[in-house]
């Protein structure tokens, strides 16, 4: 196999693993447009890295984490009501991204990488962080999956029993900002929600307990990956778009399947 | 007094610039059952919050005994209809909990039959009874319940206040609930304390019911009371709700829960 679908189908892999756990949270706690304003962040960290000559990997995964703090402290304040905030956000962020890069005459880059996501071209140091990055955040999850579990439930419930409730929403969030950074090489700026969702909406309907819907959420977006990257590989489309078709696919599929008795 | 699990003393808080608890003093002791009563918006649910520590007062103090154990019985559980979770899954979120205790503590508010159904498919009563036994499973010394006969049919209602009390007598913990139904309330509780921002009146129910602040805030209510109470010849529970002839039954308290099988 070329080195190059080896670290693709890696990355891949590495990145629906931990989207099915993580997705599964952004599903029950309607978190779908948090994850979107992260991600058009992202285009606004990839800018600010050319701009101060650093890593882009660095500077979208410093930008995705302080957008998030920023959000969560924006919305603590409730001034605006959080979907607003978020749809003010978003566009700008991206919007200003983009302002950005067109002042770089000097920066030739390929922005269609950015919005859709070039899987594969993927380093062996952008695979040393996807994988990094995976795997630190599944550690998190699995270690605290049962608070994060119980603030899901009711937050109130789960602060009267101790647990440090602000303090892991952020954690939760953070987590996504990771993901949301690492997965931007894989699907790009404008599909890394869609991974993240779009597998745990299609294990829903058939699990009965929260860990069958992370774990079959996992396997669906494991399927997707390979998939799409079969699909572009003997059709030539475009991998990262490839894999969100797949999985919607599966979406699909899943409706058309009976559910089993309850 | 100075065995007191919960201590309140002037406590106010404030929204916008209005006073929603003014100078409440509080107290709630072990093996003791104090009801707050009021109408709509008099603060019932802010001064449990406070109690709790979700919410800090803007003056005055909150006094809890060191690592007090306490379980908290929510208004309602909303759980995102996307999150496939169990009743004893939902137990289990209670660090420590295995089937043959989350059963134990179902049979004993007698919702047992209910453990491996869906959260969402429970039925109002029996969700308020999972809730107790999720309450129960933190071996409580104060028992915080906010209206906890929500949603329950008049039977049951009677039925769950006189579980409750059935609880406090075997675990000996301290209850502090919050009602707005005074005729089932009045026979199940030791003390009552009649809020609408500030602490109307409070002692004992018979004391309470004969008091003319008490009789002001709920004038017209307790009226219609006793009206009900004739048509539905509930006359065990109703003791304390003749205001007008100010002579409460002196052996009500004994007479509620043996009338209710009876």
């Amino acid at each position: 196999m070329a080195d190059f679908l080896l670290y693709a189908l890696l990355a891949g892999l590495a990145l629906a693993l931990v989207a099915g756990p993580l997705g599964s949270f952004v599903v029950w706690r309607r978190m779908a447009y948090f994850g979107d304003t992260l991600s058009h962040a992202a285009l606004l960290g990839v800018a600010m890295g050319f701009l101060l000559d650093i890593s882009p990997t660095i500077a979208v995964t410093v930008g995705c984490l302080l957008l998030a703090v920023l959000l969560v402290t924006l919305q603590q304040r409730q001034s605006l009501a959080s979907d607003t905030l978020l749809g003010i956000l978003a566009p700008s962020t991206l919007s200003l991204g983009l302002v950005v890069l067109s002042f770089m005459h000097e920066v030739r880059i390929d922005l269609m990488a950015y919005l859709f996501g070039d899987l594969l071209a993927i380093s062996p140091t952008d695979l040393m962080w996807i994988l990094g990055g995976s795997a630190a955040v599944l550690t998190l999850l699995v270690a605290l999956w049962r608070p994060l579990l119980a603030i899901t439930v009711h937050e109130e419930l789960a602060m009267v029993e101790g647990l440090p409730v602000a303090a892991l929403r952020l954690t939760l969030m953070l987590l996504i900002a990771v993901v949301i950074a690492v997965a931007m090489k894989i699907v790009g700026v404008l599909l890394i929600t869609s991974l993240l969702i779009i597998p745990a909406a299609a294990a829903q309907r058939h699990a009965r307990s929260p860990e069958q819907m992370a774990l079959g959420a996992s396997a669906l977006g494991v399927l997707a990956v390979c998939g799409g990257l079969a699909l572009s590989w003997f059709k030539d489309t475009p991998a990262g778009p490839s894999i969100v078709v797949c999985a919607a696919a599966l979406f699909l599929l899943s409706f058309v399947l009976p559910r089993r008795g309850v | 007094m100075s065995a007191a699990l919960i201590r309140l003393q002037h406590v106010t808080v404030t929204y916008a610039g209005q006073n929603v608890l003014d100078n409440i003093e509080l107290s709630v002791e072990p093996g003791q059952i104090v009801t707050l009563i009021g109408p709509n918006g008099a603060g019932k649910t802010t001064l449990v919050k406070a109690v709790l520590g979700l919410l800090k007062p803007n003056s005055g103090s909150v006094w809890r005994k060191p690592k007090l154990r306490v379980g908290y019985m929510p208004q309602k559980l909303h759980v995102d209809p996307t999150l496939p979770l169990s009743v004893l899954r939902f137990l289990r979120l209670v660090p420590g909990v295995d089937r043959a205790q989350a059963l134990a503590a179902l049979k004993e508010v007698g919702a047992e039959k209910v453990i491996d159904s869906p959260v969402q498919s429970v039925s109002g009563g029996e969700m308020q009874r999972v809730l107790l036994a999720r309450a129960l499973l933190r071996k409580p010394e104060l028992l915080v319940l906010d209206e906890p006969v929500q949603g329950v049919d008049v039977a049951g209602q009677s039925e769950l206040y006189a579980l409750i009390t059935r609880l406090r007598d075997r675990h000996g913990c301290g209850v502090l609930m919050v009602s707005h139904d005074l005729h089932l309330v009045m026979s199940t509780t030791d003390q009552v304390v009649c809020l609408n921002r500030h602490v109307c009146c409070s002692g004992h129910p018979e004391q309470v019911s004969g008091d003319p602040a008490f009789v002001e805030l709920f004038g017209k209510n307790a009226q219609s009371l006793a009206i009900y109470h004739h048509h539905h010849d509930h006359a065990h529970d109703l003791h304390g709700s003749v205001v007008s002839e100010g002579t409460p039954a002196a052996s009500a308290h004994v007479h509620g829960e043996g009338c209710k099988h009876g």
